[in-house]
């Protein structure tokens, strides 16, 4: 069986991470369901938010391409 | 990357994947390129990038009228996007006035460096090579430790490491923690995070790219000459998902470089 263990390093890494960032924009859904004035407050906090959820995915991604065997 | 060719080696059939050596370009000039200071494709590339933004926005409102036609529109958006939503938004009415010319140089050369990344012919994100993200980031860390300590004195570092309000005996414990999240972490992330979106994004096209170059020329059977295609499909959408990840990773890098000079200019309050 070909492969390689970083792949399934990284596999097993996003798993925390597309988490997280569901729960970042389910809580943007309902901030802006409850108050829907409030979309363009809080669009930028949520936007960064994801940016930060999803950095450690992708350098889980990144890792798992330059770390060689 | 080579503009026109793909990674293939033909081994018996077998599929190699591309690696990180391949997004190499070989030097333009080999300036004593031993040392890595060859002048390569990426160093055109931000300096085209420098030229190509001062040429936009001095043609773009050269001759200003009060009802904008559609470039002098465009350029005042993202003008007033780095003004509004990153700078006043984030720093507050009393300060962010001096720090727009830093916010919206820093959003407009992340912004075109990263979307070289997308045209067909450049298609290098220079972000994608980690000396170019540690030296913006380096930038922005110097100056926003340097706003600190000119704002606060010597005493910034103090301020900065100690929260207001916890019990002593807490100290030993999160001052060190403290140190490494401000001031170690906070500039590795802030390159790394844009270092690995330009190079995963970068990755995923040429992967999806070879990958479909081999099932449809490689391969006899024809499910797998099919699946090559839809392989293809699915690289068109992985473009797409790239292009709205360079946009987003640029709006990012400025929003942090808001929050982090913004940070420095209140440590005294919390």
């Amino acid at each position: 069986m070909h492969g390689s263990l970083n792949m399934i390093g990284y596999g097993l890494a996003a798993i925390g991470s597309a988490i997280g960032v569901g729960m970042i924009f389910a809580a943007y859904i309902n901030g802006v369901a409850r108050q829907p004035e409030a979309q363009r407050i809080l669009q930028p906090i949520a936007l960064l938010g994801f940016a930060l959820a999803e950095a450690l995915a992708i350098l889980g991604l990144v890792f798992a391409f330059v770390v060689g065997v | 990357m080579t503009a026109f060719a793909l990674p293939m080696a033909s081994n018996d059939g077998a599929f190699i994947p591309p690696t990180i050596s391949d997004t190499h370009v070989p030097d333009i000039l080999p300036w004593m390129a031993e040392y890595g200071t060859g002048f390569g494709k990426q160093m055109l590339l931000v300096i085209l990038s420098v030229v190509l933004i001062t040429w936009f926005f001095t043609v773009a409102i050269r001759k200003p009228k009060l009802v904008p036609g559609r470039v002098q529109f465009f350029a005042e958006g993202v003008y007033s996007f780095t003004r509004n939503t990153v700078g006043r938004d984030i720093m507050g009415e009393k300060n962010f006035r001096p720090w727009v010319p830093l916010l919206f140089a820093v959003f407009t050369f992340v912004l075109l460096n990263n979307l070289f990344g997308a045209i067909p012919f450049l298609q290098i994100p220079s972000f994608s090579h980690a000396g170019s993200a540690y030296a913006i980031a380096a930038i922005i860390y110097f100056t926003w430790i340097g706003v600190g300590v000119q704002k606060h004195g010597i005493r910034y570092f103090k301020l900065a490491v100690v929260p207001t309000g916890v019990p002593g005996w807490i100290l030993p414990l999160l001052v060190p923690l403290e140190i490494i999240s401000n001031f170690i972490v906070r500039p590795l992330t802030h390159s790394l995070r844009l270092m690995a979106t330009m190079l995963a994004g970068h990755m995923i096209v040429v992967l999806a790219g070879s990958g479909a170059a081999y099932l449809i020329t490689q391969q006899d059977n024809i499910l797998l000459n099919a699946t090559g295609v839809a392989v293809i499909a699915g690289s068109v959408a992985m473009y797409g998902l790239e292009l709205l990840i360079m946009i987003l990773q640029a709006f990012v890098f400025t929003l942090l470089t808001a929050i982090y000079i913004q940070g420095s200019l209140d440590a005294d309050a919390h």
